[in-house]
């Protein structure tokens, strides 16, 4: 503070929009171009406001450097010297917003967003098969066999494996990550079983339920009911479903969840 | 998984319909201790009289459709209707309850946490005959005084808005924890009782023994306070987690066994630090208000001093309370599948987001503040270069930590991605990447710390260069097991080795913390002062990061507070007693989320009127002219 500071070479203000900029762009060329997976917009606007945030506070926590970053708007507003460039910005910039607004606010074709659950929660209990589970201590059956008699569990996962080509791989893939041939044609599109996010985050009794009752047994907080997962129970046996569910962790490699150590 | 409340029993008890005393705050400060006391007394008389609750009644007598099927005088939820739930034209009850439950509940929070750090404060200024701790320790507890009856005024509002518009309910909790309500209240009297005394004695308990008295007199205060806390918890606990009740809900007589449900002890755990970190930050808030409004040197240096150890007891709060955060988390979804995923996966799941944020804009207030503290020292510019490269961890952490799971797409986008998740930042959406931000971020909070705490001073010691090496040793590897524990546990391993990688995880943390710290205090003893510390040549940009601070605060535990309650659903106590109310619904996201931002709004009007009057009451007008002595004389 009482130390004299040099006057950088770049203004202040100019390397904090260079710096959001750059950062701006380097999402763009990695996600974008490099991965060809973009950062969607709703969680690109997130990240740039903390960014914006984070460049604004390194730049403004000494005073020297606060005073260096508002000087040109100071100068603008204040230095008689500017009028002239004072009068364009004080136009552009809003004409510019009244441009981003109208673009914004343009009738559009695309769906509106929803946020739609995609793991909603299960009831406590549920009635598959005239029978009712009650859902908070359902257990795969033949869970156990894993350890008990290892040949038999591995014959359950390859009957269970015989049903998924039979029925599911046409939405779900034959890899199980969500690509089958029907997949494109599918809105909301078939779970990517593959993805850490998805199976490897649930109980066995979840998938139980959601295979049995598919999409129409989706409760009321996973509306819309656009999902066009079959009724599986009326198609499968109890025992194959729990026989698919074990092909899908052993093909995946992931581990249903669970709170007994192995 | 099996549920944990294995105390179902059959056996019923009678109800004694005198047992229905409520729990319930009063108290009394300088400007409302009167109403304060009429409402405790008013109170107590009647509910312990059975006015309020229907004396005579037993619970399943209590509504018309409630009995059938419940024998009388047994301690059952009854089966509602919507016209067992009373209204007043133009007053919702569920609004109504929800933002008096959580304004008496941050209100609360403050109260509780003021004379913990207050307490601490003090001892420190015993031991180190340093008057300012002192001092500061009154003004801290000075300003929770006005807090304290407000606290105790919109407990009694609480109760009688549940009264009013939930009676079945509340006769129904009552009759289960009527003995504890009880005691509650009577432990409520000897909070206050330790409060006045250890407020309005503390000029006259000074030196000496007359100073242990007082200081014992504050953790008699604490003790107190804690208690009253956890019997609390205990009630919204079993509402969650019911026990000591049979799948029916009828209680089965043992009370302990109600208090001490599957939630209790977490959600203890969790509120007691929260409630230092909120009230440091409230605090800070304080000292930030009066620091703006100073007109004099001495005063902005004061209060400039305040804020920087009210920040300080706020984020020494703030670094465990993530993990405890989780363990709750953690626990809940071991009690409920269901419950679990309304929290994190379903309905509640975007709630979550807007937590992780304000979550992190704690973390980025808190460090800008120390940031710009730093200028109070012209020693700190030899730091000033390394700022930025914190800034980007925790930054990037941050990102990390708030990223979701399941994105909304546009169907474009959709398309693009292939599916709902996002291939690369898909895997950032889940707890492993969270937890790892969280404690790198708490990692660079301290480090930030460091910095500050070194601006004004060079070490002296010869073993510097070597400190400073295992210092930055410890880090990184600190950092590394950070990376492996929550890498290869939360994504190569199953759910179990999932959630326990988060206890080591936040013990790295801790380590690394407790040792660089211990490292530096033994590096820095005796140091050379290379400028001094000016307090009060502090940015106002700072003091605004300190309301920043207490906003974030606030506005967060009300969301959470929402969440926690909300997971309930459409029950009054999961699983045994049904919400058959016309407000038996989950609303809106964005609805919360309003009911919650009025109540911050709300909160902090509140706050801000009580720093006002602290000022006010240190003002004096000259009445000369206006009394009869000045005639006379």
């Amino acid at each position: 503070m009482s130390t004299a500071v040099q006057k950088p070479v770049i203004p202040r203000l100019l390397q904090a929009a260079l710096v959001i900029a750059g950062i701006y762009a380097g999402f763009w060329l990695i996600f974008d171009l490099i991965l060809a997976q973009p950062i969607p917009q709703s969680l690109m606007v997130m990240y740039m406001f903390f960014v914006v945030s984070g460049v604004f506070m390194v730049f403004t926590f000494t005073e020297e450097s606060a005073r260096q970053l508002i000087a040109p708007i100071r100068a603008l507003v204040e230095d008689q010297t500017k009028k002239t460039l004072r009068n364009v910005v004080f136009i552009v910039v809003p004409a510019l917003a009244a441009v981003a607004v109208f673009f914004q606010l343009q009738p559009s074709d695309e769906a509106p967003l929803e946020l739609r659950s995609i793991h909603p929660a299960p009831p406590s209990s549920v009635k598959i098969f005239g029978k009712r589970y009650d859902l908070m201590s359902l257990e795969n059956p033949y869970r156990h066999l894993e350890k008990d008699d290892p040949e038999q569990f591995q014959e359950l996962v390859a009957v269970g494996g015989e049903v998924y080509i039979r029925n599911c791989q046409y939405c779900h893939g034959d890899k199980l990550d969500g690509k089958g041939p029907y997949a494109q044609g599918l809105n909301p599109v078939p779970l990517n079983f593959q993805d850490i996010g998805t199976i490897a985050q649930l109980q066995e009794s979840f998938l139980f339920w959601r295979i049995a009752t598919g999409g129409p047994g989706l409760p009321k907080e996973a509306t819309p009911w656009i999902s066009s997962m079959p009724i599986w129970q009326e198609f499968l046996s109890e025992e194959e479903i729990w026989q698919v569910i074990l092909y899908l962790y052993d093909y995946t490699g992931h581990r249903p969840r669970s709170w007994e150590h192995e | 998984m099996t549920r944990k409340n294995k105390n179902f029993g059959s056996q019923s008890i009678p109800l004694r319909p005198r047992d229905g005393i409520c729990g319930l705050y009063a108290s009394s400060s300088r400007l409302s201790y009167s109403l304060s006391v009429v409402v405790l007394a008013i109170l107590l008389l009647g509910v312990s009289t059975g006015v309020f609750v229907g004396a005579g009644d037993t619970v399943a007598e209590a509504s018309g459709s409630a009995a059938d099927g419940l024998a009388a005088a047994v301690i059952a939820p009854p089966e509602l209707t919507a016209a067992d739930y009373p209204t007043i034209a133009g007053v919702n009850g569920r609004v109504t309850v929800w933002l008096v439950a959580q304004l008496h509940l941050w209100f609360a929070a403050f109260v509780l946490a003021v004379p913990i750090f207050v307490f601490i404060i003090e001892a420190i200024g015993m031991r180190t005959r340093d008057k300012r701790y002192d001092e500061m320790a009154y003004e801290f507890i000075k300003i929770s005084i006005t807090a304290y009856s407000l606290t105790a005024i919109l407990g009694g509002l609480l109760l009688f808005s549940l009264i009013v518009f939930y009676p079945h309910l509340f006769q129904y909790l009552s009759g289960v924890f009527g003995e504890s309500m009880f005691y509650y209240a009577l432990l409520f009297f000897a909070e206050s009782a330790a409060l006045y005394l250890y407020y309005y004695g503390w000029q006259w308990l000074q030196g000496g023994f007359r100073k242990w008295v007082h200081l014992t007199l504050g953790l008699l205060l604490n003790a107190a306070g804690t208690t009253l806390m956890f019997l609390a918890n205990g009630w919204v606990t079993f509402m969650m987690s019911p026990a000591g009740v049979d799948p029916a809900g009828v209680f089965a007589g043992d009370t302990w066994a109600a208090m001490h449900n599957y939630l209790w002890n977490p959600i203890n755990l969790h509120r007691f630090i929260a409630n230092i970190a909120y009230g440091g930050s409230i605090v800070g808030a304080y000292a930030a208000f009066r620091f703006l409004s100073a007109t004099r040197p001495e005063e902005r240096a004061h209060y400039d001093w305040m804020g920087y150890n009210a920040n300080f007891i706020a984020i020494l709060a703030l670094l465990p309370l993530p993990f405890a955060g989780y363990y709750l988390a953690a626990e809940i979804y071991a009690y409920s599948q269901q419950m679990g995923i309304t929290l994190m996966g379903g309905i509640f799941a975007w709630l979550f987001i807007i937590q992780a944020v304000l979550i992190g804009t704690l973390f980025l207030s808190a460090n800008y503040y120390l940031w710009c503290g730093m200028g109070r020292s012209d020693g700190a510019q030899r730091y000033n270069k390394f700022i930025k490269y914190l800034a980007i961890v925790i930054i990037a952490s941050f990102l990390v930590w708030f990223t979701p799971h399941t994105l909304v797409l546009t169907n474009e986008e959709l398309k693009v991605l292939g599916g709902p998740y996002h291939k690369y930042l898909g895997p950032l959406g889940i707890m492993p990447a969270k937890n790892t931000a969280v404690n790198i971020m708490i990692l660079f909070t301290a480090l930030s710390f460091l910095f500050y705490r070194r601006s004004n001073r060079i070490a002296t010691v010869a073993w510097v260069k070597a400190g400073n090496t295992a210092q930055l040793a410890l880090y990184t590897a600190g950092i590394a097991n950070l990376l492996f524990l929550g890498v290869y546990h939360g994504y190569f391993t199953n759910t179990v080795y999932k959630v326990a990688a988060s206890i080591p995880q936040v013990m790295t943390t801790l380590i690394v913390i407790v040792v660089s710290l211990g490292l530096d205090s033994a590096m820095y003893r005796g140091a050379r002062e290379v400028a001094p510390l000016n307090w009060g040549r502090v940015p106002n940009r700072a003091q605004y990061a300190l309301f920043l601070l207490a906003v974030a605060f606030t506005w967060l535990m009300g969301l959470m507070g929402y969440i926690r309650s909300g997971i309930r659903q459409h029950w009054h106590v999961t699983d045994v007693f049904r919400d058959n109310s016309l407000d038996a619904y989950t609303p809106t996201l964005g609805y919360a989320a309003n009911v919650v931002s009025a109540g911050t709004i709300l909160f902090m009007a509140m706050v801000i009127f009580i720093f006002w009057l602290s000022q006010v009451s240190s003002r004096k007008t000259p009445t000369e002219g206006f009394g009869n002595q000045a005639e006379g004389r």
